[in-house]
């Protein structure tokens, strides 16, 4: 183990930072005080989000189970999902345009985030918001489509006229849950995006906001997970 | 921009004043602890009262005009989840987690004592949830702790109507509750620990606790989603778990779902819940040793790896809790390998625990008595639980009373043989007074030996095929006449250990008042928490400085030095030497 010299010089142990790969990695955590030099909320935030991961994969997990055994047959995406405008059936339309509107938020908060540790509050508090109404326009779109799924569709929960009853509850169980999380953010942005702007932060540092972009690029990568299993397979 | 190690922050808290706001509302971590400390064991005295009405009804069949079959039910479902989650679970996470955690790493706190608070409140809510469901119509859930498909939510068990939704949703609300405090005690542990202490010196009791609650933050999430779903399938009507049925001769609205998916997931999470309990309770049961020995741990290194590596294998052990499920044989197969495996990490800390036993200056003091008789009763259910581990094996045996003794004797009986062991080890420290060491004694001998009487026999029972979960046999003709007897006899054992906890209360009340006053480090232990500059500690833990560590936390009986023990925070300088020399320190473990 440690020699004595290392033990008495309990600081040494931190000293080392600027070795590379593995080699880091063991110096990281045979450290006292922290392994990772980061503030304890992103640290929480990451153990969040593994948490949370295991709730999605458990989800979605579920879902490929149940398509497989279910007895009757699962319904058929392209139909399902698609808008007919001016005549036209375009499969996939709107899930794309969802999408697109989610992976350009993610966008807008990296360049929040790079703003804030810049120190440019009000660059910060401007992109944070548009993250943040991007979010609110997804959510809308959601709710466009079950709409539409429920009253067009006659897809319930508890069944559908076309086919497995576990097409509607996994379905909505999964994007609703989904829906939460960024309906969650959409606050969460609001209120972080708000003190940025009063200057809470501006002692205690702009961490808040990669904190929040964390969160926020999480929900998005298992959107595209949901994506490609619901709307692809 | 950096920020600032906890380790590095010099101002000390303020201390709340006011009643409220110190013991109520307290974000203190030792208060939140005692908080979560009693609320679990007021739950935990519920099913205990429910094992006794169980007995009651199983040693003296029909005697009880009480307890008929609907309320057996009810009670095994009750009893088995309250043991497990709301009991151990919250007892040894919320209750010693945040005890010890702030206190052996050196911290002042918890990284976030509002969201620790929470946790507490939020547990509370659960439990509230939880009993109310004992005075809704139909009662709570009788459905049995695994709360299986399609029955547990069908008509014809008890509690299929609210009982069953009332469940499932303290069980969510326990889940947010204990992520609050899980989230906090990894960071803390990460995080939050003060100079010198390297992850390497930290107790294996932190080591225990730590693992255990990524364990909960990862397997957690299994039981939340199932107990949603499950939720839908009763309030919504969608058929995840529920397959075509045909109950009373009608077809039932459901279709095409998979009982067996639920169990997958209820056991994805319930294997690792095994190790949630068990591993803390591995943690401070080697650290009792340790102290009351007067010697390091034996293999401190291998210690920790082995709980590393339990914790990553119990991921991947679920299903031999499935083995009658019409799975796969190759599952099976799989699965009896990674449980045989799983095994070899658990026997290494066995051996490790015995010999550092082995040649120590062994006290026989009221903790130490627990932890040994925690060796035994571990040793005897982890043995027959190779037995169960191997198909062949669990078939013949599945469901009967001899997994009921096997699961008692490693996951029920071993921990809570840990938790005497903590509370009577920590009292001291918790409280600033001894308890009552004769009484301790008394709960001690009385205890270990009822439960040898209670599940002994169950094991005999098991093999001659006496089922679980029957609130009575019938007049099955494989079942001797001796077995009736057998059961009387368990019953009344079981009724004195339960009312031997009476004294164990008693004690820990009594002492509160009139214990002689403890000094502030009365087993001569290493570990920061009996550092403290005041017993019981007070707010911010470590007045104007932290303790700085120096070294690991098992220097017990260290050669040449005049105490036969080096807190952790004595550097080697000030070690004092028989010969008056400098101690130029040793190789730790
Ligand atoms: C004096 C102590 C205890 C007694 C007398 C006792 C007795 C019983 C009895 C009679 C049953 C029902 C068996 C059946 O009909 O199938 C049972 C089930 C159970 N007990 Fe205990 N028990 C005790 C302590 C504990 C503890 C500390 C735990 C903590 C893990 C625990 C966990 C369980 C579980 C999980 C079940 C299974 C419930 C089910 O089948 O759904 N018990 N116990
Ligand atoms: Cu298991």
């Amino acid at each position: 183990m440690t020699t004595d010299k290392q033990q008495d010089q309990p600081n040494q142990l931190s000293q080392v930072e600027q070795e590379s790969g593995m080699h880091s990695v063991v110096t990281d955590w045979a450290a006292d005080k922290e392994v990772f030099n980061m503030p304890w909320g992103k640290l929480m935030m990451w153990i969040f989000l593994l948490s949370d991961t295991f709730i999605f994969s458990i989800f979605l997990t579920s879902y490929m189970n149940v398509r497989m055994t279910t007895t009757a047959s699962w319904p058929s995406s392209s139909e399902v999902f698609a808008l007919t405008i001016a005549g036209h059936h375009i499969p996939l339309l709107l899930i794309a345009i969802m999408t697109f509107i989610l992976i350009t938020s993610s966008g807008t908060m990296a360049m929040a985030v790079n703003f804030a540790y810049r120190g440019d509050k009000s660059k910060t508090f401007w992109l944070m918001l548009a993250t943040a109404l991007l979010g609110a326009s997804f959510v809308g779109m959601q709710a466009f489509e079950w709409t539409k799924l429920i009253v067009d569709e006659g897809i319930r929960p508890w069944g559908n006229p076309m086919g497995a009853p576990q097409f509607g509850s996994i379905f909505f169980m999964i994007t609703g849950f989904h829906g939460l999380h960024v309906s969650c953010g959409v606050i969460y942005l609001a209120i972080i995006a708000n003190k940025v702007r009063k200057g809470d932060y501006d002692k205690k540092g702009f961490h808040i906001v990669e904190i929040t972009g964390l969160y926020w690029h999480f929900v998005d990568l298992v959107w595209v997970f949901i994506f490609a299993f619901f709307y692809l397979w | 921009m950096t920020h600032v190690a906890i380790a590095d922050q010099i101002e000390e808290d303020h201390e709340p004043t006011g009643f409220v706001r110190k013991y109520i509302w307290s974000q203190d971590h030792k208060v939140i602890a005692i908080q979560y400390a009693i609320t679990a064991i007021f739950v935990g005295l519920i099913a205990l009262v429910l094992s006794g009405m169980m007995r009651l009804q199983l040693g003296f069949p029909d005697s009880f005009s009480f307890i008929d079959p609907s309320s057996y039910l009810q009670f095994v479902t009750m009893h088995g989840m309250i043991m497990v989650i709301y009991l151990l679970t919250a007892l040894l996470l919320g209750g010693f987690g945040n005890y010890l955690i702030p206190l052996m790493v050196g911290a002042r706190d918890m990284v976030f004592p509002y969201l620790n608070m929470l946790s507490y409140w939020t547990y509370l809510l659960a439990v509230i949830v939880l009993v109310s469901s004992f005075f809704v119509t139909g009662g709570p859930t009788g459905a049995g702790w695994t709360l299986y498909p399609p029955q547990a939510i069908l008509q014809g068990t008890p509690g299929a109507g609210k009982g069953i939704i009332l469940m499932l949703v303290s069980l969510a609300i326990f889940i947010v509750a204990f992520t609050m405090g899980g989230l906090n005690y990894v960071t803390t542990v990460l995080q939050a620990r003060t100079r010198g202490m390297t992850l390497m010196r930290m107790p294996l009791t932190i080591w225990g606790i730590f693992i255990a609650t990524i364990l909960g933050l990862l397997a957690f999430p299994a039981l939340l989603v199932s107990a949603i779903m499950m939720l839908f399938d009763k309030l919504l009507g969608t058929s995840f778990f529920m397959p075509a049925i045909v109950s009373l001769g009608e077809s039932l609205e459901f279709s095409g779902g998979s009982p067996i998916l639920f169990q997958h997931l209820f056991w994805f999470f319930g294997h690792p819940e095994v190790y949630i309990v068990a591993l803390p309770a591995f943690g401070m049961v080697s650290d009792v040793i340790a102290t009351h020995a007067r010697k390091n741990i034996f293999g401190y290194r291998m210690m920790v790896w082995a709980i590393v590596a339990i914790g990553g294998l119990s991921f991947v052990v679920w299903a031999h809790h499935m083995y009658v499920s019409g799975m796969n044989p190759y599952f099976g197969f799989f699965f009896a390998t990674t449980t045989l495996i799983i095994a070899v990490p658990t026997a290494l800390k066995v051996y490790n625990w015995v010999l550092t036993l082995w040649k120590g200056n062994i006290h026989l003091t009221v903790p130490m008595l627990f932890a040994i008789g925690f060796i035994f009763t571990f040793t005897h259910g982890g043995l027959t639980g190779l037995w169960l581990g191997n198909v062949v094996v669990d078939l013949p045996l599945s469901d009967t009373y001899f997994v009921v003794a096997h699961f008692h004797m490693v996951m029920g009986v071993s921990p809570v043989m840990v938790l005497f062991a903590a509370i009577y080890h920590w009292y001291p420290k918790i409280t600033g007074r001894y308890f009552h060491n004769g009484l301790g004694k008394w709960h001690f001998w009385l205890t270990f030996l009822g439960t040898y009487a209670i599940y002994l026999p169950m094991h005999y029972l098991g093999f001659l095929g006496v089922p679980r979960r029957y609130f009575a046999m019938g007049d099955s003709n494989f079942i001797p006449e001796s077995a009736y007897s057998l059961n009387a006899s368990i019953s009344v054992s079981a009724i004195i250990v339960g009312v031997v906890q009476l004294i164990f209360l008693f004690n820990i009340i009594y002492s509160l008042k009139y214990g002689k006053k403890a000094p502030a480090n009365p087993w001569g232990a290493t570990s920061l928490e009996w550092q403290t500059p005041d017993t019981p500690p007070r707010h911010g833990n470590w007045g104007k400085t932290l303790p700085v560590v120096h070294r690991w936390a098992y220097d017990f009986s260290v050669p040449g030095a005049k105490q036969d023990f080096i807190p952790q925070s004595v550097a080697n300088e000030d070690v004092e030497m028989n010969d008056g020399s400098t101690f130029t320190g040793h190789k730790e473990d």
